[in-house]
This record gives C-alpha cells, structure tokens and sequence, in this order.
C-alpha cells in the first residue's frame, strides 16, 4: 500500500544514487545508517512501516547519528535522543523480547532504527537488585525452616550482582559489535547494526529473567530448572532471532561459532547467577563457624522453642 | 529583617540567626512531605541540608555494630551514603533525559526530603528490635516499612509527576519506586548483632 509512496519519498535524495549504483542493496536487510543514507528498509516484507511520519523519525534519527559530531557527545542533548521513548514504547519492546519470533528481528520489528538506553540501563538495574534481594530472601526462608543457618543480609551481593549484570550487558554487546564489524569489513554483504542497538536487544533480552528469579525462591528444584530452561531458551531466542539476518551472509562456519558463543554466554550467565545467588544449602546444619562463638542467644532461635525459664 | 540590626562583634546573633533560619526552612519542608500536598515550596526553596541530616542518619542507624564478618553483614555507612546519593543523582539525570522540566538540585531536594517517612520506620524498627523478637515482631516491622514505604512514594510523586511529559510518568516513576524500595529492603532486613 504504501510501498511506493515510500519508494518515491525515498528516492528523494541519496537513495537516488544508491539505487542507480548498486541495485542489489536494497534488499539488504539491515539498518544500516552509513552516510550513504542507506535507508531502504521498506524493501522488507510485511513491513508496517506506513506512516509517513515513521519514516521521517528514521530520516532524523540517521540525521542524527550522522551528525553525530555536530550535538557533541558532551552535550547534553547528545544523550536525551537516547531516552526519546514513551512508556507505551517500552511496554511493547518488553512484550517483544518476551515473545520472540522467528523471522521477526528485535531491531527491525521493535526498535525502528530508535534504540533506547533507557530500558537496558533499568532492566539491568532491576535485575541485579532483584537478584540480590532473591537471593537474600531464600537464605531467610531457609533460615526459618532451619534455624542452625545464620541469617545475615549479605550486602555485598548487591554489588555482585550489578557489576556482573552491567559488566555483561555492556562489555558482551561490544565485543559482539566490534566482531561484527570485522567480519563486515571481511565479507560486505554482512549487515550491522550499531552498537546501542546491539546493546539494546542484549538489554531487553535480560528482561524474561526478573520473573524467573522471583520464582526461584520457590524451593522445588525441578521448578527451577523448568523455568530457568523457560527463560534462557526465549531470551537465547531473542538474540538468535536478531542477529540471523546479519550474519546469514557470513560462511555457515562463522555463523554457527558466533550464535553459538552467544547462547553459551547467555546460558553461563544464567547458570552463574543460580549457583551464586541461591546456594543449595546443605541439609544438616553446618558445623564450623558457630561453634567458635557462643550461639547468640535470642534473635536465632525461632519462638516455639520451649523456654525454660519462664515460669 | 534581623540581619541588619545585629551588633558585628556579637558571635550568638551572627551565628544564630540564619541557623534558626534555615533550620525552620528545613523543617518546614518535613511537614510538607508529611503532609504531601501539590505546593511548590519544596521546589521553590530546594536545600539539600535536610535531605544530608536523613542520610547520614539512616546511614548511622543501619550500619552494623560489630565487624565479625566483614562479608556478610549489612551495608556500611559508606554503602548506604553512596546508594542514597547516587541513586538520588541517577533517578535526577533519567527524569532530565526523559525530557523533564526539573532543575537538578530540586530533583535531588525532593528525592532526599522523601526519605523522611522511611528514616521514621527505621528509627520504629530499631526500638521494635529491642523487644522479643519473633514472627510478631516481624510483622510490625514488615507492616510499619510497607506504610512508610508508600508514604514516601506517594510524598514524592506528589512533586515530581506533574514535571513530565503526560506519555512518560510512569518511566519517570519507576526508578523512585526501584530507589525507595532498596532503601525499604535495607531497613527490613537490618539485624542487630
């Protein structure tokens, strides 16, 4: 319906040009903004990119990051355009990373050429305080099934947690870029995407694991497992799911290493936080370090204890 | 107004005066969070004076007495002061690049002067602690944090809502709710050694 209103807004400027040289671009499905304005993503099917003011939003945007020198970095409006998002915007980004499909990348079909740090940078504070206050909740819980377990609030996890979480969903994002852009500069055909919206798909795929760490404090194991597998399997999927069409291009060797190195990251991840943060603690109550001091005589035992000196 | 009569050698009315001043200032804005209505006084007049007095003593209440085990304890003093402030200046600078119309320091005035109503529910919990401690005892504690909590959420989305754009309060909202929740987490789960 629109595809050729699109066209014709499109071949306005430089599309013109890109067109005429190479005509087989156009079907690349990438977001590529190089300054060549390469700004053909309604080449691709069941786009729903209708609106006109869409494209006007990504024909700004790539204004935007192309003149990326011009509203420096030191200023402040550099970093608003980061947070130029609705919260009905990020309710549907979360929806779409809960739910991902194949054939639907998370950058073409939710971030539009607009990614955002506003949910990364609150989904991963989220998550590790989330983490954190899980974690201490079930050595409560335990503490009141088995009162020989010393409870303490354990304060350090808290930083733990949110260097591991901001270390993972920042660093791993920029290796995967930094990859990515060698291999475009090895095979051309490959598409890219930027870094925020690499940080942006990594961000918003941490966002299946809050629930699944709140319902680790139920302790039946096999609970755990099941939804810990939930969570991974959708949140690999989503990343999978985003980076196929970019590296479809690649040789099937490269391809299969690189999705492969990121489920394995994702699942270590994963793995890590359940082994650190909810210890299996053990069945008898532990021997050492409550021996050496004298049992601390109230706050510990739990009320039903008989009491023998009251009268 | 008192200023310009003070004798200049007289240390009490050079001193004492603008203390009283701003300690009045401060307390003033206590009662505004405590009865949260839409006013601008707690925006007009930012200081962070009060908002430093609540911190350093939530800070002092919650830091453990003992060091027995340095790694398993609750926060340091240093810990809370830096979750406070830096959460403070995080929340600031989000609502800002969100596109709200608030200054820095007011946003910061207000997030700090709304940990009134919890540094009240620490200050409970400590002298709850000092009876027997139980399931009841837990209870109180849980029930008193959980109003408190809510207090201050509501004290402090009473002035910072109307500074955002209507299509991003609750972006806006969430990181104070995130905030006041941690600090509310820190107070539940403080035990005495």
């Amino acid at each position: 319906m629109a595809a050729a209103d699109e066209l014709a807004f499109h071949e306005f400027e430089e599309a013109t040009n890109l067109l005429a040289q190479t005509p087989n671009e156009t079907t690349t499905r990438s977001d590529q903004l190089s300054p060549k304005g390469h700004v053909a993503v309604a080449m691709d099917s069941g786009g729903s990119y209708g609106a006109e003011d869409e494209v006007e939003e990504s024909d700004k945007t790539m204004l935007l990051q192309e003149e990326k020198q011009q509203p420096g970095f030191w200023t402040f409006g550099y970093y608003q355009s980061f947070f130029d998002v609705d919260t009905s915007q990020v309710l549907d980004r979360i929806k779409g990373s809960l739910l991902p499909r194949p054939g639907h990348s998370f950058v073409r079909h939710q971030l539009r050429n607009r990614p955002d740090l506003y949910g990364p940078f609150w989904i991963c504070a989220t998550l590790a305080f989330v983490l954190a206050i899980t974690g201490n909740l079930t050595l409560l819980l335990a503490q009141r099934r088995d009162p020989s377990i010393h409870y303490s609030p354990q304060f350090h996890k808290v930083t733990v947690a949110s260097v591991t979480i901001y270390c993972y969903a920042w660093l791993v994002p920029l290796a995967l870029w930094g990859f990515l852009r060698w291999r475009k500069g090895v095979r051309e055909r490959m598409g890219l995407y930027t870094f925020l919206e690499t940080v942006c798909v990594y961000g918003y795929s941490l966002f299946v694991f809050i629930p699944t760490v709140v319902l680790w404090l139920v302790p039946v194991p096999w609970l755990q497992w099941l939804s810990g597998a939930l969570a991974l399997a959708l949140s690999a999927a989503g990343l999978v799911f985003t980076l196929w069409p970019v590296v479809r291009e690649d040789s099937r060797l490269a391809a299969g290493v690189l999705l492969s190195v990121v489920v394995l990251l994702h699942a270590l991840l994963a793995m890590g936080c359940k082994f650190y943060f909810f210890q299996p603690l053990p069945p008898e109550p532990m021997a050492s370090p409550h021996q050496a001091t004298p049992p601390p005589p109230a706050t510990m035992l739990p009320p039903t204890l008989p009491r023998s000196v009251a009268a | 107004m008192a200023e310009a009569v003070e004798s200049p050698g007289d240390p009490e009315t050079t001193t004492s005066r603008p203390l009283m001043r701003d300690l009045k200032a401060v307390g003033k804005k206590f009662m505004h969070v405590l009865y949260p209505r839409k006013s601008n006084t707690l925006l007009r007049d930012w200081d962070l004076w009060g908002p430093l007095i609540l911190c350093v003593t939530l800070a002092l209440m919650l830091q453990r007495g003992s060091v027995d085990s340095e790694k398993d304890g609750g926060p340091q003093f240093a810990e809370v002061f830096v979750i406070v402030w830096f959460g403070a200046v995080t929340i600031t600078l989000n609502s800002k690049l969100l596109g709200g119309n608030i200054s820095f320091f007011q946003s910061l005035c207000v997030l700090g002067y709304c940990i009134l109503p919890l540094t009240m529910a620490m200050l409970v919990c400590r002298l709850v602690l000092l009876a027997e401690p139980g399931p009841i005892n837990f209870m109180v504690r849980l029930f008193v944090v959980i109003i408190m909590f809510a207090w201050s959420i509501v004290a402090s989305t009473a002035f910072l809502a109307d500074s955002q754009p209507p299509n991003r309060k609750a972006l806006a909202v969430y990181p104070v709710f995130l905030f006041y929740f941690v600090i509310s987490w820190m107070i539940l789960t403080f035990t005495p050694q």
